[in-house]
């Protein structure tokens, strides 16, 4: 069987070009109009169309968490939404919660307990553990919870399994929960 | 992924319609599943009919005491719901019990009964799979089945139904109310809402193309206590081994679905009878005709020791 690898390369017609379509996001703050190709992730629209690239791509099939975002208040997977499915909707990414020089509380709270060593997974730690929170002070249970009647509260073994979406192959999860838990205590 | 066009819809009709007259087109919910899928193409829609600003998104009490439930809530606000943690708590639990927290904010309710199984050859586009690609062969059997199923399967497929709402749903005995593009309705029980692989294992659900699902719907409550136990292979964000959704009555009787052994949620009447006489006799009567394999036929045990710690838990509750 001869090799016909180049030759196919050669015969393989080009893909048809797609008509891109519009939509428009309020990402932190700030409103972007953009025509997009349909297949385009909310990801790759914030990261390669937009250059907010703290934003991680991991897995890209919501397996690690990388990519979380805040998209109305709720932290969702970015990999696993097309950007279209968002018109109007508002996203929040690491960039939106705090800068350098202004640091979000949680931002702070995983620099004063080293929660984390790469760094890859951080955003998306971050985003997630601010949402981890809302979600605990809004009384949503958690496969952990004893009652399902009773107030949540932001236990070492709460914060654990709400941020087992987010995936740390560094291993930095004690202080991950640490920083959770400091912030947790502040706002209490 | 492949090129696809997109639209949202207006209506239900109008959705249904949009999907029903074009071969390729599918409903999209929140995605999670299917553009996962997407990715590796293993689905391949030439047309997504996006559902959410149907006003899919309500929980509402019904005229006979029970909750409908739209299809586009997602699966966090169905487990939050207050009137759900009270009366329907195997629900919640079982939501609470999948997933990772991005996903269930995500996920929806028809979504979730939709999403197609974690069969590493379906997922390995490289493998013969008869769900993926009718006809190829079932890679499964006499391959790595630990995690697959050991009753309902068929020669040609062995694949498992991977979530856990459902397995609650078939517990609470929960109806399923879609739309076709005529605007006729029908409410399938979800008992006969999965299908078994039989010969045609591609074939997920009864519902046809271009029929969408609107809501799923509880009966009143049936009180007594609600369990729902998982066994996986770490703590959190893993599918089933075996799960087991449990309601039990002061009086010893009760009906029990199970999880991560079947191609779709298994109760059986038989089983649901035996409760009374323990876990052993339970799984004695779900699991008559179990065919499991080398690998998996550890589940037959497993399932009758988190039974038995269902009930067990149920004791002390």
């Amino acid at each position: 069987m001869a090799i016909t690898g180049a030759s196919d390369a050669r015969t393989v017609p080009p893909a048809p070009p797609v008509a891109t379509m519009p939509v428009s996001l309020e990402i932190n703050g700030r409103r972007h109009d953009l025509r997009l190709d349909p297949r385009t992730t909310l990801l790759d629209t914030l990261r390669d169309h937009l250059h907010l690239t703290g934003t991680k791509k991991g897995c890209d099939h919501g397996q690690c968490g990388a990519c979380t975002v805040i998209v109305n208040g709720q932290r969702i997977n970015s990999c696993l939404s097309l950007a279209l499915q968002h018109d109007s909707d508002k996203v929040t990414t690491i960039e939106g919660l705090g800068q350098p020089d202004h640091l979000h509380p949680m931002q702070a709270a995983f620099v004063k307990h080293d929660g984390f060593q790469c760094g890859y997974c951080t955003p998306g730690q971050i985003c997630s553990a601010v949402a981890v929170l809302a979600e605990i002070k809004a009384g949503i249970p958690s496969h952990v919870s004893p009652d399902l009647a009773a107030l949540m509260h932001p236990t070492n073994a709460e914060l654990r399994e709400r941020m087992s979406g987010n995936i740390c192959r560094c291993g930095a999860y004690s202080n991950i929960v640490e920083a959770i838990a400091d912030v947790a205590g502040a706002v209490a | 992924m492949r090129a696809f066009t997109y639209e949202r819809a207006t209506s239900a009709a109008g959705a249904a319609a949009a999907v029903a007259h074009h071969a390729g087109a599918k409903f999209l919910g929140g995605g999670t599943n299917l553009l996962d899928l997407m990715k590796l193409e293993i689905e391949t829609p030439t047309h997504l009919v996006d559902i959410q600003d149907l006003k899919l998104d309500q929980i509402e009490a019904t005229h006979d005491g029970g909750l409908r439930i739209g299809a586009f809530v997602s699966n966090t606000t169905l487990s939050a719901n207050p009137r759900v943690r009270r009366d329907y708590a195997v629900l919640t639990r079982a939501i609470q019990a999948g997933a990772s927290g991005q996903l269930r904010n995500k996920a929806t309710t028809a979504g979730n009964l939709l999403q197609r199984t974690r069969c590493p050859y379906f997922y390995d586009t490289n493998q013969p799979c008869n769900k993926r690609t009718p006809g190829s062969g079932c890679a499964a059997i006499g391959g790595y089945s630990r995690q697959l199923a050991v009753i309902g399967t068929s020669d040609t497929c062995i694949a498992t139904y991977p979530g856990d709402m459902a397995v609650a749903l078939r517990a609470l005995d929960a109806t399923v109310e879609t739309v076709d593009a005529t605007g006729a309705t029908r409410v399938i029980p979800i008992a006969d809402f999965h299908r078994l692989p039989g010969a045609t294992p591609e074939i997920d659900t009864v519902l046809n193309h271009g029929e969408l699902i609107t809501a799923v719907t509880l009966p009143k409550p049936v009180g007594g206590a609600h369990i729902y136990r998982k066994v996986r292979d770490r703590a959190s964000y893993a599918f089933a081994l075996v799960s087991v959704a449990a309601v039990v009555q002061p009086d010893g009787s009760g009906r029990v679905a199970f999880g991560g052994v079947a191609p779709k949620p298994w109760r059986s009447a038989a089983a649901d009878a035996a409760i009374p006489h323990g876990a052993a006799a339970v799984v004695e009567q779900a699991f008559a005709g179990a065919r499991p394999t080398h690998d998996n036929s550890f589940k037959l045990t497993l399932a009758k020791r988190t039974l038995a710690a269902a009930m067990a838990q149920v004791r002390t509750a």
